[in-house]
């Protein structure tokens, strides 16, 4: 079943065609990446799905219901969570509070809520760091944070973006068993990712985009063997 | 790692400090029995006017504390509430008892129709709006004739005191002990909206506005809504000053000076603190009532002074406040390691 599909999605900024035309679906269930490089319009994707930013033309249907033009609150209400690449903490809050917001969109009370956000934080592994304000944390618990209180409105569709981006080398693994972890709960996960083998790894479908268009969709083993994603990428030696 | 689960649940959902919990409850049987002490009437208007200003610090607070809108031209909920309460004794006799919820009632319905357009506005262009506001308010009651116009309304006066009338001539102590009940209730009600569910939600969209958006938080709604409990916090406190005073004008009780002096309580304090409003008009009040006796009618912008000096090394040395001065194990949201 469908849960998502965006068709002819276009938004420009002055006379840059942020994202031109796109289109692509997404089955209940999988994990979906975005992967191109820097200004390719990945993130004002993310923005033009969840309503952070209005889209020139297109559609946008979430389980056939017409989200197009809906307010970011309205559509994280009927189901879709996201994350967000420039890290967006509650800071003076601790994490357990942090949660906690997330978890009253579901669980009117407040001790019923508490107990609901403990466990999706000991989910993402940092119940440990449950009293500790958010500007305390790492940014890779920040990350896990972030995933944890966009879990907590029990999202059908979960939109992450650049989840492993700018934590080091350590810490993404366990950042990536904890997407895969996630994905067994059931929920469908959008991803984008700039690291290449994550994106193999962990997704059903990949779409690719550069400067706007999309340039490829399919399964991650298509996408590889993409001469567009190939030379989108590294680059080619066309002379003209 | 299910144990320590087990553990975090088993946490009481608020950390209860009972030393905390027994020295505010001497506090505020010390506050009742102050007067029975015989206080001059001086150390009585001092009282009533920290009890006073905190609450006005207070419904700042909520706004700016809590929601994170810097609201200058919060003195116009002040000036509603006085006129209120003025206007509706006068012209048709209703006793301040009701009027004061007149006043607040008023002050609502402004806060929606100002908050509608302004609090799409963020950060400095909100203050600034606000700031406008603020004075136009004073521009219009200076010229409407039906409340007095710049001369104001002289309250009639009751030959005797006057409960239902609210207005006490032979004691100060009947104004005392109505100040500190108002106080005592709007901290007892800000300190349980800090604890709900609505206080989290406008902490995150203080914190994050664009984040809150992803939990299914409405931020315009909730801006309106502390702007409108912030309101309704203010406008009691002008119609007991107006009764306090029994003469306002518009020079007086919509005076910049009102919006100016609740945002340095509380940045004094502590903002987004429910004890910051408390500390900062218990420091600040006494500096600005004694420095006026000791220097007469120069003290007005010698207090000034102070409260710029006091607001510069506040903000440099402890941006949080007053309140941050208390060990972080006392208050509440204190982090069980």
């Amino acid at each position: 079943m469908k849960i998502l599909s965006v068709e002819n999605l276009s938004r420009s900024f002055g006379g840059i065609k942020a994202n031109d035309n796109i289109s692509f679906e997404v089955e209940q269930g999988s994990i979906l990446g975005i992967i191109g490089p820097n200004g390719a319009g990945k993130s004002t994707l993310f923005d033009l799905i969840t309503g952070y930013t209005k889209a020139d033309k297109g559609k946008v249907k979430f389980f056939e219901k017409n989200i197009f033009g809906l307010s970011p609150d309205k559509i994280s209400n009927l189901g879709v969570g996201r994350t967000f690449q420039k890290l967006k903490p509650f800071a003076d809050q601790t994490l357990l509070e942090n949660v906690m917001i997330g978890a009253f969109v579901k669980e009117q009370n407040i001790k019923k809520a508490r107990d609901k956000a403990l466990e999706i934080i000991d989910f993402v592994d940092l119940i440990e760091k449950r009293h500790h304000f958010a500007k305390e944390l790492s940014t890779g618990q920040r990350k896990r944070l972030e995933m944890a209180r966009a879990m907590a409105i029990e999202p059908k569709l979960l939109l992450m973006d650049e989840v492993t981006g700018g934590v080091d080398q350590k810490t993404i693994p366990g950042l990536v068993e904890l997407i895969k972890k996630l994905k067994k709960t059931g929920v469908t996960i959008i991803t984008i990712e700039h690291n290449i083998n994550i994106i193999m790894e962990i997704s059903d479908n990949v779409l690719a985009l550069d400067q706007g268009k999309r340039i490829a969709f399919g399964p991650p083993k298509e996408i590889q063997k993409n001469k567009q994603v190939i030379d989108a990428y590294l680059g080619t030696f066309d002379a003209a | 790692m299910e144990s320590k689960l087990i553990a975090a649940k088993s946490e009481p959902l608020w950390n209860t400090n009972n030393k905390v919990i027994s020295i505010v409850c001497g506090l505020v049987i010390l506050l009742f029995a102050l007067p029975l002490f015989g206080l001059n009437s001086f150390y009585l208007h001092l009282f009533i006017m920290i009890f006073m200003h905190a609450v006005m610090a207070q419904s700042w607070n909520v706004i700016a504390g809590f929601s994170g809108q810097i609201s200058l031209g919060h003195g116009a909920f002040f000036g509603i509430g006085a006129y209120a309460t003025s206007f509706f004794y006068m012209q048709y006799g209703i006793t301040p008892w009701i009027s004061i919820f007149f006043g607040m009632f008023i002050s609502a319905i402004f806060a929606v129709l100002i908050g509608i357009p302004m609090l799409r506005l963020s950060g400095h262009y909100f203050a600034i709006a606000t700031l406008l506001i603020g004075i136009s308010f004073q521009v219009v009651f200076q010229r409407w004739d039906l409340v007095g116009a710049a001369s104001g309304l002289w309250v009639t006066m009751t030959p005797e005191d006057s409960w239902i009338a609210l207005q006490f001539h032979s004691s100060k102590v009947p104004y005392y002990y109505v100040f500190l009940i108002f106080f005592l209730i709007t901290f007892f009600v800000v300190w349980l909206l800090s604890r709900s569910k609505l206080g989290y939600k406008l902490r995150a969209v203080r914190d994050d506005p664009q984040a809150a958006l992803s939990l299914c938080i409405n931020v315009s709604n909730y801006k309106i809504i502390a702007y409108v409990i912030s309101a309704m916090i203010m406008a009691p406190m002008g119609s007991l000053f107006a009764q306090y005073i029994l003469i306002i004008d518009p020079d007086r009780v919509f005076n910049i000076e009102i919006s100016i002096i609740v945002l340095l309580i509380t940045v004094l304090g502590g903002i987004g603190n429910v004890w910051g409003p408390i500390i900062g008009a218990s420091i600040l009040i006494p500096i600005s009532e004694y420095s006026r006796i000791y220097l007469g009618g120069t003290g007005g912008a010698v207090d000034l002074i102070f409260y710029g000096l006091i607001l510069m090394i506040i903000c440099i040395f402890r941006p949080n406040g007053l309140i941050s001065f208390i060990p972080k194990d006392i208050l509440e949201r204190k982090k069980q390691r």
